[in-house]
Protein backbone atom coordinates (compact mmCIF):
# COMPACT_ATOMS: atom_id res chain seq x y z
CA UNK A 1 0.00 0.00 0.00
CA UNK A 2 2.83 2.37 0.91
CA UNK A 3 4.13 2.62 -2.62
CA UNK A 4 0.76 3.97 -3.80
CA UNK A 5 1.12 6.79 -1.28
CA UNK A 6 4.38 7.85 -2.88
CA UNK A 7 2.65 8.78 -6.15
CA UNK A 8 1.88 12.48 -6.57
CA UNK A 9 -1.57 11.86 -8.06
CA UNK A 10 -2.54 9.67 -5.08
CA UNK A 11 -1.28 12.25 -2.61
CA UNK A 12 -3.18 14.99 -4.42
CA UNK A 13 -6.29 12.81 -4.44
CA UNK A 14 -6.02 12.12 -0.70
CA UNK A 15 -5.51 15.80 0.19
CA UNK A 16 -8.25 17.13 -2.10
CA UNK A 17 -10.55 14.26 -1.12
CA UNK A 18 -10.02 14.80 2.62
CA UNK A 19 -10.66 18.52 2.37
CA UNK A 20 -13.76 18.06 0.21
CA UNK A 21 -15.02 15.32 2.54
CA UNK A 22 -14.53 17.56 5.58
CA UNK A 23 -16.35 20.43 3.89
CA UNK A 24 -19.15 18.13 2.72
CA UNK A 25 -19.49 16.60 6.18
CA UNK A 26 -19.93 19.95 7.93
CA UNK A 27 -22.00 21.74 5.28
CA UNK A 28 -24.03 18.55 4.79
CA UNK A 29 -25.10 18.65 8.42
CA UNK A 30 -26.77 22.01 7.82
CA UNK A 31 -28.25 20.76 4.54
CA UNK A 32 -29.98 18.03 6.50
CA UNK A 33 -31.26 20.13 9.39
CA UNK A 34 -32.40 22.85 6.97
CA UNK A 35 -34.04 20.25 4.74
CA UNK A 36 -32.53 21.63 1.50
CA UNK A 37 -31.22 18.37 0.02
CA UNK A 38 -32.95 18.86 -3.31
CA UNK A 39 -31.54 22.38 -3.61
CA UNK A 40 -28.05 20.95 -3.00
CA UNK A 41 -28.63 18.35 -5.70
CA UNK A 42 -29.84 21.04 -8.10
CA UNK A 43 -26.81 23.23 -7.39
CA UNK A 44 -24.54 20.39 -8.47
CA UNK A 45 -26.29 20.09 -11.83
CA UNK A 46 -26.36 23.86 -12.25
CA UNK A 47 -22.63 23.75 -11.53
CA UNK A 48 -22.23 21.21 -14.34
CA UNK A 49 -23.72 23.73 -16.75
CA UNK A 50 -21.24 26.29 -15.43
CA UNK A 51 -18.39 23.86 -16.02
CA UNK A 52 -19.45 23.10 -19.60
CA UNK A 53 -20.02 26.79 -20.35
CA UNK A 54 -16.73 27.87 -18.76
CA UNK A 55 -14.65 26.89 -21.77
CA UNK A 56 -16.68 29.25 -23.96
CA UNK A 57 -15.79 32.14 -21.64
CA UNK A 58 -12.14 31.22 -21.16
CA UNK A 59 -12.58 29.92 -17.60
CA UNK A 60 -11.57 26.60 -16.03
CA UNK A 61 -14.41 24.09 -15.33
CA UNK A 62 -14.03 24.66 -11.55
CA UNK A 63 -14.27 28.43 -11.99
CA UNK A 64 -17.36 27.97 -14.20
CA UNK A 65 -18.95 25.70 -11.60
CA UNK A 66 -18.18 28.11 -8.78
CA UNK A 67 -19.63 31.11 -10.64
CA UNK A 68 -22.80 29.38 -11.85
CA UNK A 69 -23.66 27.48 -8.68
CA UNK A 70 -22.85 30.49 -6.44
CA UNK A 71 -25.17 32.70 -8.50
CA UNK A 72 -27.89 30.06 -8.29
CA UNK A 73 -27.28 29.56 -4.55
CA UNK A 74 -27.47 33.30 -3.87
CA UNK A 75 -30.70 33.54 -5.87
CA UNK A 76 -32.19 30.65 -3.93
CA UNK A 77 -31.16 32.24 -0.62
CA UNK A 78 -32.49 35.69 -1.47
CA UNK A 79 -35.81 34.34 -2.75
CA UNK A 80 -36.27 32.53 0.56
CA UNK A 81 -38.07 29.35 1.55
CA UNK A 82 -40.63 29.71 -1.21
CA UNK A 83 -37.94 28.91 -3.75
CA UNK A 84 -35.26 26.69 -2.28
CA UNK A 85 -37.75 24.37 -0.64
CA UNK A 86 -40.07 24.37 -3.67
CA UNK A 87 -39.57 21.16 -5.63
CA UNK A 88 -41.39 22.56 -8.67
CA UNK A 89 -39.30 25.75 -8.89
CA UNK A 90 -36.02 23.89 -8.35
CA UNK A 91 -37.04 21.17 -10.79
CA UNK A 92 -37.72 23.73 -13.51
CA UNK A 93 -34.42 25.58 -12.94
CA UNK A 94 -32.64 22.23 -12.91
CA UNK A 95 -34.19 21.33 -16.26
CA UNK A 96 -33.19 24.55 -18.01
CA UNK A 97 -29.69 24.32 -16.52
CA UNK A 98 -29.16 20.84 -17.88
CA UNK A 99 -30.63 21.99 -21.20
CA UNK A 100 -28.07 24.78 -21.31
CA UNK A 101 -25.38 22.27 -20.36
CA UNK A 102 -26.17 20.14 -23.42
CA UNK A 103 -26.16 23.28 -25.58
CA UNK A 104 -22.70 24.23 -24.33
CA UNK A 105 -21.48 20.67 -24.94
CA UNK A 106 -22.77 20.72 -28.50
CA UNK A 107 -21.08 24.09 -29.11
CA UNK A 108 -17.71 22.69 -28.03
CA UNK A 109 -17.49 19.00 -28.88
CA UNK A 110 -13.94 18.60 -27.61
CA UNK A 111 -15.17 19.06 -24.07
CA UNK A 112 -17.07 15.71 -23.96
CA UNK A 113 -14.29 13.79 -22.19
CA UNK A 114 -13.87 16.45 -19.52
CA UNK A 115 -17.66 16.62 -19.11
CA UNK A 116 -17.70 12.92 -18.20
CA UNK A 117 -15.02 13.60 -15.59
CA UNK A 118 -17.12 16.42 -14.14
CA UNK A 119 -20.23 14.22 -14.04
CA UNK A 120 -18.61 11.19 -12.43
CA UNK A 121 -15.56 12.73 -10.77
CA UNK A 122 -11.88 12.22 -11.46
CA UNK A 123 -10.06 12.54 -8.17
CA UNK A 124 -6.86 11.05 -9.62
CA UNK A 125 -6.83 13.80 -12.22
CA UNK A 126 -6.73 16.60 -9.63
CA UNK A 127 -3.66 18.77 -10.18
CA UNK A 128 -1.53 20.44 -7.53
CA UNK A 129 -3.10 23.80 -8.46
CA UNK A 130 -6.58 22.34 -8.00
CA UNK A 131 -5.53 20.94 -4.62
CA UNK A 132 -4.41 24.40 -3.56
CA UNK A 133 -7.69 25.89 -4.84
CA UNK A 134 -9.65 23.27 -2.93
CA UNK A 135 -7.70 23.83 0.29
CA UNK A 136 -8.06 27.61 0.05
CA UNK A 137 -11.77 27.68 -0.81
CA UNK A 138 -12.68 24.94 1.65
CA UNK A 139 -10.82 26.65 4.49
CA UNK A 140 -12.49 29.95 3.62
CA UNK A 141 -15.93 28.31 3.48
CA UNK A 142 -15.42 26.48 6.79
CA UNK A 143 -14.20 29.66 8.49
CA UNK A 144 -17.21 31.59 7.22
CA UNK A 145 -19.52 28.81 8.33
CA UNK A 146 -17.86 28.75 11.76
CA UNK A 147 -18.37 32.51 12.03
CA UNK A 148 -22.14 32.26 11.79
CA UNK A 149 -22.81 28.58 12.60
CA UNK A 150 -24.45 29.48 15.92
CA UNK A 151 -26.87 31.81 14.15
CA UNK A 152 -27.43 29.34 11.31
CA UNK A 153 -28.27 26.55 13.74
CA UNK A 154 -30.70 28.86 15.54
CA UNK A 155 -32.55 29.98 12.38
CA UNK A 156 -32.55 26.42 11.07
CA UNK A 157 -34.40 24.96 14.05
CA UNK A 158 -36.50 27.92 15.24
CA UNK A 159 -36.76 30.57 12.50
CA UNK A 160 -39.63 32.48 14.15
CA UNK A 161 -37.82 32.68 17.46
CA UNK A 162 -34.56 33.63 15.72
CA UNK A 163 -36.31 36.40 13.78
CA UNK A 164 -37.71 37.75 17.04
CA UNK A 165 -34.11 38.06 18.30
CA UNK A 166 -33.23 40.24 15.33
CA UNK A 167 -31.61 37.68 13.02
CA UNK A 168 -32.15 38.14 9.27
CA UNK A 169 -33.45 34.88 7.82
CA UNK A 170 -32.74 36.06 4.26
CA UNK A 171 -29.12 37.05 4.99
CA UNK A 172 -28.31 33.80 6.75
CA UNK A 173 -30.10 31.73 4.14
CA UNK A 174 -28.24 33.49 1.31
CA UNK A 175 -24.86 33.18 3.02
CA UNK A 176 -25.46 29.48 3.63
CA UNK A 177 -26.61 28.81 0.06
CA UNK A 178 -23.44 30.45 -1.31
CA UNK A 179 -21.27 28.30 0.97
CA UNK A 180 -23.31 25.29 -0.11
CA UNK A 181 -22.73 26.19 -3.78
CA UNK A 182 -18.96 26.45 -3.22
CA UNK A 183 -18.99 23.14 -1.35
CA UNK A 184 -20.95 21.48 -4.13
CA UNK A 185 -18.38 22.65 -6.71
CA UNK A 186 -15.45 21.40 -4.62
CA UNK A 187 -17.07 18.08 -3.70
CA UNK A 188 -17.93 17.58 -7.38
CA UNK A 189 -14.22 17.44 -8.15
CA UNK A 190 -13.95 14.31 -6.01
CA UNK A 191 -17.09 12.35 -6.82
CA UNK A 192 -18.61 14.25 -9.76
CA UNK A 193 -21.76 16.33 -9.97
CA UNK A 194 -23.98 13.27 -10.26
CA UNK A 195 -22.66 11.92 -6.97
CA UNK A 196 -22.43 15.07 -4.89
CA UNK A 197 -24.99 13.62 -2.52
CA UNK A 198 -22.42 10.99 -1.62
CA UNK A 199 -20.25 13.36 0.39
CA UNK A 200 -22.75 16.10 1.10
CA UNK A 201 -25.58 13.99 2.44
CA UNK A 202 -24.07 10.56 3.15
CA UNK A 203 -21.72 11.21 6.10
CA UNK A 204 -23.94 13.86 7.73
CA UNK A 205 -27.08 11.80 7.16
CA UNK A 206 -25.56 8.71 8.76
CA UNK A 207 -24.18 10.79 11.64
CA UNK A 208 -27.58 12.37 12.40
CA UNK A 209 -29.07 8.87 12.67
CA UNK A 210 -26.45 7.86 15.23
CA UNK A 211 -25.92 11.02 17.26
CA UNK A 212 -28.33 13.63 18.61
CA UNK A 213 -26.11 16.51 19.70
CA UNK A 214 -24.52 19.16 17.47
CA UNK A 215 -20.83 18.59 18.14
CA UNK A 216 -20.94 14.79 18.29
CA UNK A 217 -22.84 14.71 14.99
CA UNK A 218 -20.38 17.07 13.29
CA UNK A 219 -17.36 15.06 14.51
CA UNK A 220 -18.93 11.75 13.51
CA UNK A 221 -19.85 13.16 10.11
CA UNK A 222 -16.25 14.34 9.60
CA UNK A 223 -14.90 10.95 10.60
CA UNK A 224 -17.26 9.04 8.28
CA UNK A 225 -16.59 11.40 5.36
CA UNK A 226 -12.80 11.33 5.58
CA UNK A 227 -12.54 7.59 6.26
CA UNK A 228 -14.87 6.85 3.31
CA UNK A 229 -12.82 8.99 0.92
CA UNK A 230 -9.48 7.52 2.03
CA UNK A 231 -10.84 3.97 1.85
CA UNK A 232 -12.40 4.64 -1.55
CA UNK A 233 -9.18 6.10 -3.00
CA UNK A 234 -7.00 3.26 -1.67
CA UNK A 235 -9.44 0.59 -2.82
CA UNK A 236 -9.44 2.22 -6.26
CA UNK A 237 -5.64 1.94 -6.30
CA UNK A 238 -5.81 -1.79 -5.49
CA UNK A 239 -8.71 -2.72 -7.76
CA UNK A 240 -8.41 -0.22 -10.62
CA UNK A 241 -12.10 0.60 -10.22
CA UNK A 242 -13.23 4.26 -10.02
CA UNK A 243 -12.87 5.85 -6.56
CA UNK A 244 -16.38 7.33 -6.89
CA UNK A 245 -17.74 3.79 -7.05
CA UNK A 246 -15.90 2.76 -3.89
CA UNK A 247 -16.78 5.92 -1.95
CA UNK A 248 -20.49 5.61 -2.78
CA UNK A 249 -20.42 1.86 -2.02
CA UNK A 250 -18.76 2.34 1.37
CA UNK A 251 -21.23 5.04 2.36
CA UNK A 252 -24.17 2.99 1.14
CA UNK A 253 -23.05 0.01 3.23
CA UNK A 254 -22.59 2.28 6.25
CA UNK A 255 -26.07 3.66 5.69
CA UNK A 256 -27.62 0.18 5.57
CA UNK A 257 -25.76 -0.86 8.74
CA UNK A 258 -26.86 2.35 10.46
CA UNK A 259 -30.50 1.80 9.55
CA UNK A 260 -30.31 -1.79 10.80
CA UNK A 261 -28.76 -0.62 14.06
CA UNK A 262 -31.39 2.09 14.54
CA UNK A 263 -34.25 -0.31 13.74
CA UNK A 264 -32.80 -2.92 16.09
CA UNK A 265 -32.46 -0.31 18.85
CA UNK A 266 -36.01 0.95 18.31
CA UNK A 267 -37.47 -2.56 18.43
CA UNK A 268 -35.74 -3.42 21.73
CA UNK B 1 -45.10 52.09 34.45
CA UNK B 2 -46.91 49.37 32.50
CA UNK B 3 -44.77 46.57 31.06
CA UNK B 4 -46.64 46.72 27.77
CA UNK B 5 -48.89 49.48 26.49
CA UNK B 6 -50.88 49.97 23.30
CA UNK B 7 -51.84 53.55 22.27
CA UNK B 8 -54.49 53.74 19.51
CA UNK B 9 -52.84 50.85 17.68
CA UNK B 10 -54.09 50.03 14.18
CA UNK B 11 -52.68 47.09 12.21
CA UNK B 12 -53.21 46.04 8.59
CA UNK B 13 -52.15 42.75 7.04
CA UNK B 14 -52.01 43.30 3.28
CA UNK B 15 -55.31 44.92 2.35
CA UNK B 16 -57.09 43.59 5.45
CA UNK B 17 -57.49 45.66 8.57
CA UNK B 18 -56.62 43.39 11.50
CA UNK B 19 -57.12 45.92 14.31
CA UNK B 20 -59.03 49.23 13.90
CA UNK B 21 -57.74 50.90 17.06
CA UNK B 22 -56.72 49.47 20.37
CA UNK B 23 -55.48 51.04 23.59
CA UNK B 24 -54.62 49.13 26.74
CA UNK B 25 -51.95 48.56 29.34
CA UNK B 26 -50.59 45.27 30.65
CA UNK B 27 -48.87 45.22 34.01
CA UNK B 28 -45.94 43.10 35.16
CA UNK B 29 -46.93 39.65 36.41
CA UNK B 30 -50.22 39.45 34.51
CA UNK B 31 -51.44 36.30 32.74
CA UNK B 32 -53.41 37.40 29.69
CA UNK B 33 -55.39 34.81 27.71
CA UNK B 34 -55.86 35.89 24.09
CA UNK B 35 -58.79 34.49 22.13
CA UNK B 36 -60.68 35.01 18.91
CA UNK B 37 -61.66 33.22 15.72
CA UNK B 38 -59.04 31.81 13.33
CA UNK B 39 -57.38 34.46 11.17
CA UNK B 40 -58.49 37.37 13.37
CA UNK B 41 -54.90 38.54 13.87
CA UNK B 42 -53.86 37.19 17.27
CA UNK B 43 -50.46 36.02 16.00
CA UNK B 44 -50.07 39.24 13.97
CA UNK B 45 -50.58 41.30 17.13
CA UNK B 46 -47.91 39.21 18.89
CA UNK B 47 -45.54 39.74 15.94
CA UNK B 48 -46.24 43.49 16.20
CA UNK B 49 -45.21 43.35 19.87
CA UNK B 50 -41.99 41.63 18.77
CA UNK B 51 -41.41 44.31 16.13
CA UNK B 52 -41.74 41.80 13.29
CA UNK B 53 -44.94 43.30 11.87
CA UNK B 54 -45.32 47.07 11.29
CA UNK B 55 -48.22 48.94 12.84
CA UNK B 56 -50.06 51.48 10.71
CA UNK B 57 -51.05 53.87 13.47
CA UNK B 58 -50.53 54.44 17.16
CA UNK B 59 -47.67 53.00 19.16
CA UNK B 60 -46.67 49.98 21.22
CA UNK B 61 -44.35 50.45 24.19
CA UNK B 62 -42.58 47.47 25.69
CA UNK B 63 -40.43 48.11 28.77
CA UNK B 64 -40.71 51.79 27.74
CA UNK B 65 -39.14 51.15 24.31
CA UNK B 66 -40.39 50.61 20.76
CA UNK B 67 -41.09 47.00 19.68
CA UNK B 68 -38.04 45.01 18.64
CA UNK B 69 -35.57 46.83 20.91
CA UNK B 70 -36.13 44.78 24.05
CA UNK B 71 -36.74 41.35 22.51
CA UNK B 72 -33.95 39.81 24.56
CA UNK B 73 -36.38 40.06 27.47
CA UNK B 74 -39.11 38.21 25.57
CA UNK B 75 -39.52 34.44 25.46
CA UNK B 76 -41.51 33.37 22.40
CA UNK B 77 -43.09 30.03 21.66
CA UNK B 78 -44.20 30.30 18.01
CA UNK B 79 -47.26 28.55 16.62
CA UNK B 80 -45.28 26.78 13.91
CA UNK B 81 -42.96 23.90 14.77
CA UNK B 82 -41.21 24.65 11.48
CA UNK B 83 -38.26 22.29 10.92
CA UNK B 84 -38.35 21.01 14.48
CA UNK B 85 -40.76 18.24 13.55
CA UNK B 86 -38.21 16.22 11.60
CA UNK B 87 -35.05 17.00 13.53
CA UNK B 88 -33.02 14.20 15.05
CA UNK B 89 -31.41 16.55 17.59
CA UNK B 90 -32.19 15.75 21.19
CA UNK B 91 -34.43 18.01 23.25
CA UNK B 92 -31.41 19.19 25.27
CA UNK B 93 -29.47 20.05 22.08
CA UNK B 94 -32.46 21.98 20.73
CA UNK B 95 -32.74 24.06 23.89
CA UNK B 96 -28.97 24.65 23.90
CA UNK B 97 -29.09 25.72 20.24
CA UNK B 98 -31.36 28.68 20.93
CA UNK B 99 -29.41 29.84 24.00
CA UNK B 100 -27.65 33.04 22.88
CA UNK B 101 -28.38 31.78 19.36
CA UNK B 102 -28.14 35.33 18.02
CA UNK B 103 -24.41 35.51 18.81
CA UNK B 104 -21.63 35.02 16.24
CA UNK B 105 -19.28 32.06 16.30
CA UNK B 106 -19.74 28.36 16.89
CA UNK B 107 -22.49 26.99 19.16
CA UNK B 108 -20.22 26.29 22.11
CA UNK B 109 -21.70 26.31 25.62
CA UNK B 110 -19.87 27.37 28.78
CA UNK B 111 -20.63 25.59 32.05
CA UNK B 112 -22.87 28.54 32.98
CA UNK B 113 -24.73 28.14 29.68
CA UNK B 114 -25.15 24.41 30.32
CA UNK B 115 -26.55 25.20 33.76
CA UNK B 116 -29.11 27.52 32.19
CA UNK B 117 -30.11 24.83 29.69
CA UNK B 118 -30.71 22.41 32.57
CA UNK B 119 -32.63 25.08 34.47
CA UNK B 120 -34.94 25.73 31.48
CA UNK B 121 -35.51 21.99 31.00
CA UNK B 122 -36.25 21.66 34.70
CA UNK B 123 -38.68 24.59 34.68
CA UNK B 124 -40.63 23.08 31.80
CA UNK B 125 -40.33 19.59 33.33
CA UNK B 126 -38.66 18.22 30.20
CA UNK B 127 -35.47 16.81 31.74
CA UNK B 128 -36.69 13.20 31.80
CA UNK B 129 -36.67 12.99 28.01
CA UNK B 130 -34.01 15.61 27.25
CA UNK B 131 -31.70 13.12 25.50
CA UNK B 132 -34.34 11.65 23.21
CA UNK B 133 -34.52 12.93 19.61
CA UNK B 134 -37.23 15.58 19.32
CA UNK B 135 -38.95 13.76 16.44
CA UNK B 136 -39.62 10.76 18.72
CA UNK B 137 -41.35 12.78 21.46
CA UNK B 138 -45.11 12.97 22.00
CA UNK B 139 -47.04 16.17 21.25
CA UNK B 140 -47.11 17.17 24.92
CA UNK B 141 -43.40 16.51 25.37
CA UNK B 142 -42.57 18.55 22.27
CA UNK B 143 -44.48 21.51 23.67
CA UNK B 144 -42.49 21.26 26.93
CA UNK B 145 -39.24 21.36 24.96
CA UNK B 146 -40.44 24.40 22.99
CA UNK B 147 -41.43 26.00 26.29
CA UNK B 148 -37.90 25.39 27.58
CA UNK B 149 -36.56 27.10 24.43
CA UNK B 150 -38.75 30.12 25.19
CA UNK B 151 -37.57 30.20 28.82
CA UNK B 152 -33.85 29.66 28.27
CA UNK B 153 -32.75 33.31 28.25
CA UNK B 154 -34.73 34.13 31.42
CA UNK B 155 -37.35 36.38 29.80
CA UNK B 156 -39.54 38.94 31.56
CA UNK B 157 -42.38 38.50 29.09
CA UNK B 158 -43.47 35.14 27.69
CA UNK B 159 -45.50 35.04 24.46
CA UNK B 160 -47.09 31.66 23.84
CA UNK B 161 -48.80 31.24 20.46
CA UNK B 162 -51.30 28.38 20.66
CA UNK B 163 -49.19 25.98 22.74
CA UNK B 164 -52.31 23.93 23.48
CA UNK B 165 -53.03 23.18 19.80
CA UNK B 166 -53.24 19.43 19.07
CA UNK B 167 -52.94 18.48 22.75
CA UNK B 168 -55.52 16.30 24.49
CA UNK B 169 -57.48 17.85 27.41
CA UNK B 170 -55.28 16.22 30.06
CA UNK B 171 -52.05 17.47 28.50
CA UNK B 172 -53.63 20.91 27.98
CA UNK B 173 -54.44 21.07 31.69
CA UNK B 174 -50.96 19.87 32.72
CA UNK B 175 -49.20 22.37 30.45
CA UNK B 176 -51.30 25.31 31.67
CA UNK B 177 -50.65 24.29 35.26
CA UNK B 178 -46.90 24.11 34.60
CA UNK B 179 -46.89 27.55 32.98
CA UNK B 180 -48.89 28.91 35.92
CA UNK B 181 -46.32 27.40 38.34
CA UNK B 182 -43.44 28.88 36.34
CA UNK B 183 -45.11 32.28 36.50
CA UNK B 184 -45.49 32.02 40.28
CA UNK B 185 -41.85 30.99 40.60
CA UNK B 186 -40.36 33.63 38.28
CA UNK B 187 -42.88 36.50 38.22
CA UNK B 188 -43.15 36.37 34.41
CA UNK B 189 -45.77 38.29 32.46
CA UNK B 190 -47.57 35.95 30.09
CA UNK B 191 -49.49 36.49 26.84
CA UNK B 192 -51.13 33.16 26.03
CA UNK B 193 -52.97 32.65 22.72
CA UNK B 194 -55.44 29.78 22.83
CA UNK B 195 -58.40 28.51 20.87
CA UNK B 196 -60.37 27.35 23.90
CA UNK B 197 -60.90 29.60 26.90
CA UNK B 198 -61.71 26.75 29.31
CA UNK B 199 -58.20 25.36 30.03
CA UNK B 200 -57.09 28.90 31.02
CA UNK B 201 -60.05 29.86 33.21
CA UNK B 202 -58.23 29.35 36.51
CA UNK B 203 -54.93 30.84 35.36
CA UNK B 204 -55.78 34.13 33.65
CA UNK B 205 -55.75 37.50 35.35
CA UNK B 206 -57.43 39.07 32.30
CA UNK B 207 -58.84 38.10 28.91
CA UNK B 208 -58.04 39.73 25.56
CA UNK B 209 -60.70 38.95 22.98
CA UNK B 210 -60.29 39.82 19.30
CA UNK B 211 -63.02 39.78 16.64
CA UNK B 212 -63.85 41.77 13.49
CA UNK B 213 -60.97 44.20 13.99
CA UNK B 214 -62.04 44.97 17.56
CA UNK B 215 -60.10 44.10 20.69
CA UNK B 216 -61.46 43.97 24.24
CA UNK B 217 -59.35 43.51 27.36
CA UNK B 218 -60.78 42.89 30.80
CA UNK B 219 -61.64 40.28 33.38
CA UNK B 220 -63.35 37.06 32.32
CA UNK B 221 -66.59 38.31 33.87
CA UNK B 222 -66.39 41.55 31.87
CA UNK B 223 -65.39 40.13 28.48
CA UNK B 224 -66.96 36.68 28.22
CA UNK B 225 -70.52 37.99 28.31
CA UNK B 226 -73.37 38.18 25.79
CA UNK B 227 -73.13 41.97 25.58
CA UNK B 228 -69.38 42.27 25.27
CA UNK B 229 -68.91 39.51 22.68
CA UNK B 230 -71.99 40.62 20.69
CA UNK B 231 -70.48 44.12 20.50
CA UNK B 232 -67.11 42.69 19.40
CA UNK B 233 -68.53 40.44 16.70
CA UNK B 234 -71.26 42.88 15.64
CA UNK B 235 -73.81 40.08 15.91
CA UNK B 236 -75.87 38.34 18.56
CA UNK B 237 -73.62 36.05 20.64
CA UNK B 238 -74.72 33.90 23.55
CA UNK B 239 -72.37 32.81 26.32
CA UNK B 240 -73.47 29.60 27.98
CA UNK B 241 -71.98 28.34 31.24
CA UNK B 242 -72.33 24.73 32.35
CA UNK B 243 -70.38 22.62 34.84
CA UNK B 244 -67.70 25.26 35.23
CA UNK B 245 -67.12 25.50 31.47
CA UNK B 246 -67.92 28.27 29.02
CA UNK B 247 -69.45 27.86 25.56
CA UNK B 248 -69.92 30.67 23.08
CA UNK B 249 -72.71 30.28 20.57
CA UNK B 250 -73.75 32.33 17.57
CA UNK B 251 -77.37 33.07 18.47
CA UNK B 252 -78.30 34.09 14.93
CA UNK B 253 -77.78 30.67 13.42
CA UNK B 254 -76.88 27.17 14.44
CA UNK B 255 -73.57 26.66 16.17
CA UNK B 256 -71.07 28.45 13.99
CA UNK B 257 -67.56 27.08 13.81
CA UNK B 258 -65.85 30.42 13.48
CA UNK B 259 -67.51 31.95 16.46
CA UNK B 260 -67.93 29.16 18.92
CA UNK B 261 -65.66 26.22 18.41
CA UNK B 262 -62.91 27.85 20.41
CA UNK B 263 -64.94 28.11 23.59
Amino acid sequence: MMHYLSYDFVQNALIAGSIAAALGAVVGYFVIIRNVGFAAHALAHIGFTGATGAILFGLTPLQGMLVMSSLAGATMGISGNRFHRSELAIGMVLSISLGLGTLFLSLYQGFAGEATAILFGNIFGVSHTQVMETVLLSTLSLLLLALFSRRLLFVSIQPDLAESRGLSLTFLSTAFMIILAISVALVSQVVGTLLVFTLLIGPAGIATRLSHTFWRTILLSLFIGIVSVWSGILLACFTNQPPSFWITSILFCLYILTELKVKLFESV
Amino acid sequence: MALLSFQNVGIRFGSREIIHHFSAEIEEGEFIGIFGPNGVGKSTLMRAILGLCPIQKGSIDLFGENPGKMNRFIGYLPQSQSLLGTTTLSARALVAAVHHGEQWGVPWLSSKDSYQVERALELSEARDYADIPFSLLSGGEKKRVMLAQALIDEPKLLILDEPLASLDPKNQMLLVQRIRDIQEETGLTILFIAHDVNPLLGAMTRVMYMAEGNVALGSTQEIITNESLSALYGMNIHVLRAEGRVFIVNAESNIDETTCSHV
